[in-house]
């Protein structure tokens, strides 16, 4: 639902938020809250750290709806962005924790486990944000296990078309495994997706 | 096992049989070239070392690629992506352990361009083309630096991909964070308290809607109230239940000078009724309701609640028709028809998740309170009218308005229950325990079930002490506020 949110309803649920409208905080959860707690929960694996996350960004939007900045992208992907942040901040004290607490592994192992909860999630992002016909061919193929031949059959597509997709879809995916600048935003969130 | 993304979701290059001898084998390559290995041998096959775990690959999560892999080591359950460490189903069938021997002749080298190649690179890091076709780009990455490179970064793109989980949202989260940003952040434009219970149950329904599949759009469901003594059925769909919520929530968007969902043409005059109008929806659109009913249904209900945040408490007060009811006043304060509105909203959405087998909790407990207070409210005038029909007992005795009359005292227990007692004799006179004459206990998702004619007066479970007159009418009365 809700893919492509216009800008202009971006900025109006920012105007809302910054008036102190509790309706449009309601809203902003109906259309946010389930990106919200499924990037926590692909991060954390688990329910109760993610519902946590889930309070945080939202209380941090209500808060603060002026940080959110229209030109840089859609108020979706800022959201998804701060839920990144959240996340990963609150699994890298966790584990710091478990670790100082006698816990097992290394640094090292704790560090894997943040990079790879973070490519996790921000794969997660971009399947659920990329064109639906990039999508729809990366379903097909990958879950419903058709080649590419049955996948344009399916898509009602040329069999390049399928082919243009399949790549595409990947290619878009792979920058999820990017690896990144401490200080710079994660990837996947930014763009236009 | 699965460190390498090259090597697990390769063997699921599915029905490319061969013996892993063919070309493409890394040891061909020259030196500096990137190593792309076949998507079907393994690695262990091979007797090289394990590669190290490369830092962003997958968690070792089985990918559906590897389901149908002829791989001795970790046969899987077909069809299913399960998560690892699974105990192996009883009646899996052994898959082979060996490739089968080539039945079929070798397929002849295909001669792809570069271009070509390179646009199959999606397809091949999917084992989503043929077996020649896998084959002409394997060799072609041995040559290529370019297209070498990108199919190691999209080899390692699929291991990205995994089925969605279908975690359910905690319906409970929503109110529990909206309270904390609302307690960081007070609002300056509140919704007002007896909208609340409205916007809870709409945004509940919404979700259950987001978690079923388009075809549950279409299962049956049957509508049931209470009519003239009777319980009525309707059949519809989740769709068309849908379509009814749109159209009756409608009434309190005409009171608020908004838009009515139904078409003007559709609505001869005085069909005003939520039956009525109803009817008259399901009867305009010439094709059966669909999901597309949701979006406007939500972004009305949103609407609603908007437009009651900025009208204020002042707008309580404002009238909503409803038409003609038996037992009901013919027009609400707009309070009231929010509370209306939020109960048939819960309700409703009880009879979806019943056609789609889900599971549905009953409001939270202050908004059960206010909505069976609206119902225990009604009580008395519905009382009144049911004594005009003859269909409750007459008035023992006349009351002054404000003067205290006889009383059933209604004990509803569990979550979002309370005490009520009901004037028997007249919607004007005072209820009070001094002339209580009966008492009736139910819980509170039972009284619920018998206001919204779900179950029968006589078949509510309730316990019963005193005048049973007086509770039999209070009971059908109840019961008698329902509507379609």
């Amino acid at each position: 639902m809700a893919k492509h949110a216009p800008p202009r309803w971006d900025r109006k649920m920012q105007q809302r938020l910054a008036r102190g409208e509790a309706a449009a905080l309601g809203e902003l959860y109906d259309r946010y809250a389930s990106l919200v707690h499924s990037l926590a929960h692909r991060v954390l694996d688990d329910d109760a750290a993610a519902d946590r996350v889930t309070r945080e960004v939202f209380a941090q939007v209500w808060e603060n709806p002026e940080e959110y900045e229209p030109k840089q992208g859609s108020l979706r992907s800022w959201v998804a962005g701060l839920t990144h942040r959240h996340a990963v901040r609150r699994l890298r004290q966790t584990e710091t924790a478990a670790l100082a607490d006698g816990g097992a592994g290394t640094t090292e192992d704790l560090e894997r486990k943040v990079l790879r909860a973070s490519a996790a999630a921000r794969a997660d992002y971009i399947v659920t944000s990329m064109p639906a016909p990039l999508r729809a061919a990366l379903e097909s193929a990958y879950f419903q296990r058709r080649d590419y031949r049955q996948t344009a059959t399916d898509l009602g597509v040329t069999e390049d078309e399928a082919r243009r997709r399949l790549r595409l879809g990947l290619q878009l995916l792979s920058t999820a495994n990017e690896p990144r600048p401490a200080a710079a935003p994660p990837p996947g969130y930014g763009t236009a997706l | 096992m699965n460190a390498d993304p090259f090597e697990p979701t390769g063997e699921g290059a599915g029905g490319c049989g061969g013996d892993g001898s063919g070309a493409g084998q890394p040891g061909a390559q020259g030196p500096g070239r990137p190593q792309i290995p076949t998507p079907r041998s393994s690695v262990e096959d091979t007797g090289r070392p394990l590669p190290d775990a490369v830092p962003p690959s997958p968690p070792p999560a089985p990918s559906p690629l590897s389901q149908e892999s002829p791989q001795p080591q970790q046969p899987e359950p077909p069809q299913q992506p399960e998560p690892p460490h699974q105990p192996e189903p009883p009646h899996q069938p052994e898959p082979p352990h060996q490739p089968e021997p080539p039945h079929q002749p070798e397929p002849p080298r295909l001669d792809l361009d570069h271009g070509v190649l390179k646009s199959m690179l999606g397809a091949w890091a999917l084992s989503a083309c043929s077996c020649a076709e896998a084959e002409a780009v394997e060799l072609h990455l041995g040559d290529c630096g370019p297209c070498a490179d990108e199919a190691l970064r999209l080899r390692d793109a699929v291991g990205l991909l995994h089925p969605e989980d279908s975690l359910d949202l905690d319906p409970g989260l929503r109110s529990r964070v909206l309270a904390g940003c609302l307690d960081r952040r007070p609002p300056r434009i509140p919704v007002p308290e007896w909208a609340a219970p409205y916007d809870a149950e709409t945004a509940r329904l919404d979700a259950l809607l987001q978690d079923i599949g388009e075809g549950e759009w279409h299962a049956p469901v049957r509508l049931k109230w209470y009519e003239d003594e009777h319980q009525v059925h309707r059949r519809t769909t989740v769709a068309g239940v849908i379509a009814h919520l749109l159209t009756v929530d409608g009434l309190v968007a005409i009171a608020l000078g908004l838009d009515d969902p139904l078409d003007d043409a559709a609505t001869p005059d005085g069909t005003r009724t939520p039956q009525a109008r109803t009817e008259a929806y399901w009867t305009a659109s010439r094709h059966p309701a669909t999901r597309s009913v949701r979006v406007p249904w939500r972004e009305q209900s949103h609407t609603l609640v908007r437009t009651v945040s900025f009208a204020g408490g002042g707008s309580a007060e404002l009238s909503v028709p409803y038409g003609p009811h038996p037992s009901r006043p013919d027009r609400l304060p707009l309070r009231d028809a929010f509370l209306d509105r939020a109960f048939g909203c819960w309700v409703h959405a009880g009879d979806i998740a019943d056609a789609v087998d889900y599971p549905y909790e009953p409001p939270a407990p202050r908004h059960l309170h206010q909505m069976l207070d609206l119902a225990a409210r009604m009580l008395p005038s519905a009382l009144a009218a049911r004594r005009r029909s003859g269909l409750a007992a007459p008035s023992r005795q006349l009351v002054a308005a404000g003067a205290p009359g006889r009383s059933v005292r209604l004990e509803v227990e569990g979550l979002g229950g309370g005490e009520w007692f009901i004037a028997l004799d007249s919607p004007g006179a005072a209820a009070s325990s001094e002339r209580e004459v009966a008492h009736v206990a139910l819980d509170s998702v039972e009284f619920a079930q018998l206001a919204a004619g779900h179950v029968s007066p006589q078949e509510a479970a309730a316990g019963q002490d005193g005048d049973r007159e007086a509770i039999h009418d209070v009971l059908s009365a109840a019961a008698s506020l329902s509507s379609m």
